[in-house]
């Protein structure tokens, strides 16, 4: 395992398979919270944070929990136990430690739970066998995509307010058409990796 | 009967509410994918209302959510281990979507919404309906997908070894095939196009009602938020 190795899967995880555009996780926040910037930049920063940490603790579960008993197929109930209980814990914290990163983020932390993109990253991660570091480092770097994907979203959308649209596409269907053109320009990072 | 219907044609979860949109865009790639995706989310859907509607009378509201994801999340192991063993070419072709089913927002959304608020008969007959009409977006996605970007429709999948039904070819598309639409970006643009359809078919414009936009503006609002989300 090298640095170029974890690099290539970050840069992997973040164009080539970007999570929202190119694998459909996490599409319910990517059309739900990304008309305005700010906001947009506040959910991609916990989804990262959640996302990288649940990763970690996935995996340490699978691993030690799971794997010793043979209960893997229990692996759907335990991860999103996992992740709902993560996202409280982790909500209690900041709203302690930091307050004024709890105001930023908090709103956004408890819609995390639901949010595809974590679950689908802990099952990935047990489905190709990464290990802790290859783990938490697909995790960030799917979290990072998210973020992205997002962020230029939102910047789209806040300009689309003023354009002129047709009626019928006002909304939600012209969000889909714009996500359909990104990631048509995504598809171009395709054969920067091979996996 | 209104409970039934409601889910099929005037709250759609998929045209009008915008829920459980991560697997409908990503197996729609042939029209068996889904449908299977449409029956494992209908048992899903329909245990999950039935049993939490159940157990409505006697679940502490603070640790309701939690309790309703365990719910969920037995049915969807359920639906995983039985795919993987009696159908594993749709297990296979249906990936992480399956465990992901958990997190579909249609799911947790009704439970939440309707069935711990309603008796059990009602609540099953609103789990179906809902699901139908999943199930129908989900077929109509797929139709377009399919036969524009391959020129076929599957309609065959393989039971104990054996294939049953059959893929209807249709030659002057399958010799000029428009792959975009098998690929992802044309999972966005057939979903965008298909709900501006259904817009133009309609008076009033959409309510927005994504499960993100309205607890973002709802916490907003309240500024504090502490339910067990």
């Amino acid at each position: 395992m090298s640095i170029e190795a974890i690099l290539l899967l970050v840069a992997s995880a973040i164009f080539v398979n970007n999570f929202v555009l190119a694998k459909f996780l996490g599409i319910c926040p990517f059309i739900g919270v990304s008309k305005q910037l700010d906001s947009a930049i506040g959910m991609g920063m916990a989804v990262t944070f959640v996302l990288t940490l649940s990763s970690i603790v996935t995996f340490l579960v699978y691993k030690y929990l799971l794997v010793p008993f043979e209960i893997q197929y229990l692996k759907t109930i335990a991860f999103i136990l996992v992740i709902a209980s993560l996202v409280q814990l982790v909500e209690m914290i900041i709203e302690k430690v930091s307050p004024s990163l709890y105001k930023s983020l908090g709103i956004y932390l408890p819609l995390i739970t639901t949010n595809c993109a974590v679950l689908g990253a802990a099952t990935i991660n047990v489905q190709k066998k990464f290990d802790l570091l290859y783990s938490s480092v697909y995790g960030f770097g799917a979290g990072l995509g998210f973020t992205l994907a997002l962020i230029l979203m939102a910047g789209l959308r806040e300009r689309m307010e003023d354009s002129r649209i047709p009626r019928v596409l006002r909304g939600t269907p012209i969000a889909f058409i714009t996500a359909g053109l990104m990631s048509l320009a995504f598809m171009g990072f395709v054969g920067m990796i091979k996996e | 009967m209104k409970n039934f219907t409601r889910g099929i044609f005037k709250e759609n979860p998929i045209f009008i509410l915008l829920l459980g949109l991560c697997p409908t865009l990503a197996v729609t790639t042939k029209v068996i994918n889904g449908i299977g995706m449409g029956v494992a989310t209908m048992f899903v859907l329909f245990f999950a209302n039935l049993v939490v509607s159940l157990i409505r009378g006697f679940v502490p509201a603070k640790i309701r959510i939690p309790i309703f994801i365990v719910v969920i999340a037995s049915f969807v192991t359920i639906v995983d281990l039985v795919l993987q063993a009696f159908i594993p070419s749709m297990a296979d072709a249906l990936g992480i979507f399956i465990p992901l089913i958990v997190v579909n927002c249609v799911i947790l959304g009704r439970a939440e919404a309707f069935a711990s608020k309603n008796k059990p008969a009602a609540s099953m007959l609103d789990g179906l309906g809902m699901a139908i009409g999943f199930m129908l977006a989900l077929i109509l996605l797929s139709f377009f997908r399919e036969i524009l970007g391959s020129g076929t429709l599957t309609l065959q999948i393989d039971l104990f070894g054996k294939s049953i039904g059959t893929i209807i070819k249709i030659p002057f598309l399958m010799k000029h095939k428009a792959l975009v639409m098998i690929f992802p970006p044309g999972a966005f643009l057939t979903l965008g196009l298909l709900m501006g359809y259904f817009n133009s078919r309609k008076k009033e414009p959409n309510p927005n009602t994504n499960v993100y936009t309205l607890m973002t503006s709802h916490i907003a609002k309240r500024k504090s938020f502490n339910n067990g989300w």
